[in-house]
């Protein structure tokens, strides 16, 4: 159960001039699973010359919307018109529209070109400012600086890590089924600023982040060779991840970065390798006449989950990263792939088939407390947030042309769709841009 | 009044920076080349849909191959394992590649749509190498074949029931063609 509490805490941050008498307590989100009433919010436009404060605080209240803690409340029932960010809003005013915190800011241009955002987090029953924080930046990343703002509020009052200031790599897809387009692509986690990254020649698949740097490990069909490539987001340098006797596929990076795990094909059988980036040295890790697939590390780095056959259907099995330990833990009706542990490290996302539909479900890594989030014709290919919250995956309708990504929380509720220029597939979560 | 924090500097240097790197990654550009096939590599190439019957095809060219002998074999649901129809059509196969040697071969292996699109890569590798191996057996030489997955993702077959999975479930004898 997710519930409203009140409760006392130490203001770190934001010096609170006027004290109103003992009610100084914090209003506050506590996540714990189930449904959750959304907590009711005002983010007031900020003050700006031109809509530029009205636009971040769009933003701003569309994240926290999308989040599904937060209810962000229609600016016409709004009472008191905030004329002077710096000054203490008058509470009664909001409190009279139920606003549980008030969010009030103003976007000024420095003498050197750069915007500076500013804003202050209010909590209008206790009488008091939550946080007060400011961001200087080019004017053409007004929208970061809106998610970075969100992020401050998020994690103010959920006392959790936000992440609205990310991105999500897929694959965009364009064109008949039979002749179909696939290009790399990236965009703001709202599904802004999309741009692609490759041309639509070569098949691409399965991009994933990198968790320390600009960089994305994916699968080409380039020059006719599937195989396993690096690319740099900063330079648009490429290049092929080791030189093995036939096709590479799935990789992902270990949690520092220095690492990518994949899938070698060789005959009917796929194992799963590693190669060191520095030192360009593989290792096999697993040995079977089976297909072996789809590795991810857990965030420490000491184990990793795999999709494999090798006892008939896809389950899922996890093993110690130098390959020790392998041990099945999945063991419902159906089968199960695409596991991906949660950055938090409680929590294996998977893809689930079973009865003719595909669902995308969460258990423990020890296999157990299984939860089915969404079901139906076709759902693939889940990822986290980096606050292992939220998931996106892929979606594909009977009938429809091609697929679409949609996020949904960790409960099961609040599913999203995340509208994309094209079919979608294949999205991968960054971390946090910090 | 109250005061308002300093903001991280590393934030401010990120947001900053942040323009150089998006326009860098616009200027990726890629320069590889797919290297052309010498032959068509399927029926669609070969005009096989309209007026074109079997049998009109010059013996020996690649459109004999596909209207004679048949270029594909089918596969049950997650299953690698040769079909009596399939095997009938892979003894054609190496009939036709042992009278007409000098053609380089690449099977194709494909997976139907209801899977999920790592597994399904290595599901059309385990067919395509399940189909070279059968020829291998019928004594088409190992070194004249190369086999490709593709997965999922180039179905022939558009629809969402099981009449368009089964045909794409699949492994095509390409003649000439690119793989592994």
């Amino acid at each position: 159960m997710m519930k409203l509490m009140f409760k006392r805490i130490v203001m770190a941050v934001a010096v609170v001039v006027v004290a109103i008498s003992s009610a100084n307590a914090a209003v506050r989100i506590v996540i714990n699973g189930g449904r959750a009433e959304p907590l009711p919010i005002a983010i007031s436009d900020f003050m700006s010359n031109g809509n530029l404060g009205a636009q971040i605080s769009a933003v701003v209240a569309a994240d926290l919307q999308r989040s599904g803690l937060f209810a962000p409340i229609d600016k016409n029932a709004f009472i008191e018109k905030i004329s002077n960010p710096d000054q203490q809003p008058r509470f009664e005013d909001w409190k009279a529209i139920n606003a549980q915190a008030l969010v009030t800011g103003r976007v000024t241009q420095e003498g050197d070109g750069r915007l500076r955002a500013e804003f202050r987090l209010w909590d209008t029953f206790g009488g008091s400012q939550m946080t007060g924080q400011q961001f200087f930046t080019q004017p053409e990343n007004w929208r970061r600086v809106a998610h970075i703002i969100a992020d401050a509020i998020y994690k103010q009052i959920t006392g959790e890590d936000g992440y609205f200031d990310t991105r999500v790599v897929f694959v965009s897809e364009s064109g008949p089924k039979t002749d179909r387009k696939r290009q790399l692509a990236i965009m703001d986690q709202d599904g802004f600023n999309v741009r692609t990254l490759t041309s639509s020649k070569d098949i691409v698949l399965t991009p994933r982040f990198s968790p320390s740097k600009q960089e994305i490990t994916y699968m080409s069909f380039e020059n006719n060779q599937p195989r396993v490539y690096l690319l740099q987001l900063e330079t648009g340098q490429r290049e092929m991840v080791g030189n093995f006797p036939g096709m590479t596929f799935s990789p992902r990076f270990s949690p520092d970065g220095q690492r990518v795990i994949m899938s070698l094909q060789q005959e009917g059988n796929a194992n799963i390798y590693t190669m060191d980036l520095r030192s360009r040295t593989t290792t096999r890790l697993t040995s079977t006449a089976a297909i072996d697939t789809s590795p991810s590390y857990a965030p420490d780095g000491n184990r990793i989950v795999f999709e494999s056959d090798r006892g008939g259907k896809q389950q899922l099995y996890v093993m110690n990263a130098d390959g020790s330990g392998q041990t099945r833990i999945s063991f419902g009706d159906g089968s199960y792939s695409t596991p991906v542990w949660s950055p938090r490290g409680d929590l294996i996302a998977f893809t689930k088939q079973s009865g003719g539909k595909f669902s995308i479900g969460v258990m423990k890594p020890d296999g157990s407390g299984e939860r089915i989030l969404t079901t139906g014709f076709h759902n693939e290919g889940p990822t986290w947030a980096p606050n292992g919250r939220v998931l996106m995956f892929f979606r594909q309708a009977a009938g429809a042309g091609g697929p679409q990504l949609y996020s949904i929380d960790l409960t099961g509720y609040n599913e999203q769709v995340i509208k994309t220029p094209a079919f979608a597939s294949d999205p991968a979560w960054s971390p946090l841009l910090e | 009044m109250s005061r308002i924090t300093s903001p991280a500097s590393s934030r401010m240097q990120t947001l900053a920076r942040n323009p150089v790197m998006i326009a860098l990654v616009m200027t990726l550009a890629l320069a590889g080349c797919k290297s052309k096939n010498s032959l068509p590599n399927n029926a669609n190439d070969l005009g096989l849909n309209g007026a074109n019957g079997a049998g009109a095809a010059t013996p020996g060219s690649a459109q004999d191959f596909t209207v004679n002998v048949g270029d594909r074999i089918f596969f049950d649901t997650d299953s690698t394992a040769i079909r009596a129809d399939a095997a009938q059509t892979l003894d054609r196969q190496a009939q036709w590649l042992a009278q007409y040697p000098n053609y380089a071969i690449t099977v194709e292996g494909h997976a139907d749509e209801r899977g999920t699109r790592e597994y399904n890569l290595a599901l059309g590798a385990r067919r395509a190498a399940a189909a070279k191996n059968y020829l291998v057996s019928k004594g088409v030489p190992a070194q004249r074949l190369k086999t490709i997955s593709y997965g999922k993702e180039k179905p022939v077959a558009v629809c969402d029931d099981i009449s368009c999975w089964s045909q794409n479930r699949r492994a095509v004898t390409v003649l000439g063609g690119a793989g592994l």
